[in-house]
């Protein structure tokens, strides 16, 4: 079997944008879960409102595509009435960071045992291109016409000061880190939470003066700074760069978890 | 097998007391409690557990019931076979949490948005609490559709002796047959039940969608007819989900309450044993069964009292031709025996 024997083949084509990332993490997820040798009846794909959200319907297993920022306690009731099914979630940014961000706090703090992949496009790109709770400040938006006064979320840091026992980041570009930090994360008992930072060409790009998708997804590549380097510099107590994120694994620990068989 | 039963909650007066003797009993019975973060969750984590196939129910109060409607239009959309206690407390807003009241009573029918129906069933005694919870499950099971039982602070706190059944009669849900598309209705409207962990690879979604389970919320037609058989399931059965008592036919006068109201207008019947009364006491509330109006053949007017300005009381008036005179209490307190006669004399 093949991460592609995952797919639902009578559902394309699929609603994903020429030069959308979405499809690269769907993939880098599929095939962390092929590597697990999960039965595709045991398997449970779960997800809220957006682009992200569209990716269960996709996938042959049973699939819960529910209501905006839900997508956790949702999963949370399917994992706790049966424990035998693994539960995934697909999310992104405007679902889990804002109208989802109290139930992504509290399935932290339960630990609950599913796997969460964000896919953090840093914007509402289903609705149209409006600012998103990860925006990077001074970004254009349809919501944010004069650049985003707010400052961005970081999703990592909120779920490791809430409790997930696995968390990392990595990018559309780096394929077999974001596959191999997926598969971490379904190993790991308890919450695993993975971030895929990702382009949205239609929506946040051409706002934003990247002209071509690769344009953008080589900014996500040279500003993703790795963990080892970032604590490098930290430790020489010299300056992270403000405009640069940190990718790898950010935390793995062995806290009490729920829901585990 | 024994099924696991789940109860999602979040405190609230005057509920509380559910959730407080869920978590108490639940895993002793194999089930699962979960406290969630709020209303919004504690709906969400009831449809998720739903579809494993347990049987799911959560219970709530005013507030927290406005927070379940988006949930709530989810578990209609997607035919999730579910349980939501309302012990009804004083509203708008934060209202009277340890008051009586039953102003949700057009919430729980049209609360969210869109089109659809649901079963509510309005116990008015420990007995009937007890029995129309039961009742509660196999009608979700039955017909996929959110049940909600609408009790009041009142019936919510009261204590009486009530008669265990041994057995109590479980339903249990029609599941999908093989090779049938999982959102492909029976004669009865109602599709088979596709649970999750066995195999069926169902997509579940609150998008309209086809009998595939698949999105496709652009289609016209397919939108109607969707929404059509998610309100003609519910109201085709209403005859078979009615729960009603007649009590004096021939009445000129004639009472309806359903819930803690029903307590007065007892009252009121004992206290007048000429037959010349007429009462129509109701436990299945939506649908409404209008048919049992006509049951009254010589009614001159309907009385109905209720806590709440006429909720149910304009319901009534789309059926009958006779007055329909709204008796509203609000407040917390239960109408007295006096204020109900005093109606009845009022009339010449």
């Amino acid at each position: 079997m093949t991460f592609e024997d995952w797919f639902r083949k009578d559902r394309l084509p699929h609603i994903y944008c020429a030069g959308c990332g979405n499809g690269t993490i769907i993939n880098c997820t599929l095939a962390a879960i092929d590597q697990m040798d999960w039965k595709k009846e045991e398997t449970v794909f779960v997800s809220g409102i957006g682009c992200s959200s569209r990716a269960p319907g996709y996938i042959m297993t049973d699939s819960l595509h529910t209501t905006h920022g839900r997508a956790l306690a949702f999963a949370t009731g399917v994992k706790m009435a049966n424990k035998k099914l693994h539960v995934v979630v697909f999310t992104g940014d405007g679902d889990l960071a804002a109208i989802g961000g109290n139930h992504f706090i509290h399935s932290c703090r339960r630990n609950i045992d599913i796997t969460v992949v964000c896919m953090n496009n840093q914007i509402y790109g289903m609705t149209g291109g409006q600012g998103s709770p990860t925006t990077p400040q001074g970004c254009l938006s349809t919501t944010t016409p004069y650049g985003s006064a707010e400052p961005a979320f970081d999703l990592c840091e909120l779920a490791i000061a809430a409790g997930a026992n696995y968390v990392a980041r990595w990018t559309s570009y780096h394929v077999k880190e974001l596959e191999r930090a997926v598969l971490a994360g379904l190993q790991t008992p308890g919450f695993s939470f993975v971030e895929a930072m990702t382009q949205c060409p239609t929506n946040f790009g051409r706002r934003n003066k990247f002209k071509q998708v690769a344009d953008q997804v080589e900014f996500i590549k040279s500003h993703a700074l790795l963990k080892v380097k970032r604590d490098r510099l930290v430790e020489e107590g010299k300056e992270v760069p403000s405009d640069m994120f940190v990718v790898g694994e950010l935390a793995r620990r062995n806290r009490p978890a729920m829901g585990v068989q | 097998m024994t099924r696991t039963e789940f109860c999602a909650g979040y405190p609230i007066t005057p509920s509380s007391e559910i959730a407080e003797e869920c978590s108490r009993r639940m895993p002793l019975i194999g089930g699962i409690y979960m406290q969630m973060e709020d209303e919004l969750g504690s709906m969400a984590a009831l449809i998720g557990a739903a579809w494993t196939g347990a049987r799911s129910m959560t219970a709530t109060s005013g507030p927290g019931f406005s927070l379940m409607m988006e949930n709530i239009g989810y578990a209609a959309m997607t035919e999730t076979p579910c349980v939501i206690v309302n012990i009804q407390r004083g509203g708008p807003s934060t209202g009277q949490p340890t008051m009586a009241a039953q102003g949700d009573m057009l919430q729980c029918r049209f609360g969210s948005h869109g089109d659809y129906s649901i079963i509510a069933l309005c116990p008015s005694s420990v007995q009937e609490m007890f029995t129309l919870t039961a009742q509660a499950f196999n009608l979700a099971d039955r017909y996929r559709v959110p049940v909600f039982l609408m009790a009041d602070e009142i019936v919510g706190h009261m204590r009486e002796k009530i008669t265990v059944p041994d057995r109590v009669e479980n339903v249990p849900r029609r599941e999908l047959a093989k090779g049938v598309l999982p959102f492909y209705p029976e004669h009865d409207l109602v599709p088979g039940f596709a649970t999750f962990g066995k195999g069926y690879g169902v997509h579940v979604t609150g998008l309209t969608h086809d009998e595939r389970g698949y999105p496709c919320a652009t289609n016209v037609r397919l939108h109607h007819n969707l929404v059509k058989r998610l309100v003609d399931k519910v109201e085709n059965a209403r005859h078979d989900v009615a729960d009603y008592d007649i009590i004096n036919p021939d009445a000129e006068q004639v009472f309806i309450a359903y819930g803690a109201p029903v307590r007065t207008v007892q009252q009121v019947l004992h206290d007048n044993p000429d037959k010349n009364v007429g009462f129509l006491r109701i436990r299945t509330v939506w649908p409404f069964p209008e048919f049992a109006l006509a049951q009254f053949k010589n009614a001159q007017r309907f009385l109905v009292p209720e806590l709440n300005f006429g909720q149910m009381a304009r319901e009534i008036e789309r059926y009958v031709n006779v007055p329909v005179v709204s008796i509203p209490k609000l407040g917390g307190d239960l109408h007295l025996p006096s204020e109900l006669t005093a109606a009845l004399g009022g009339w010449k």
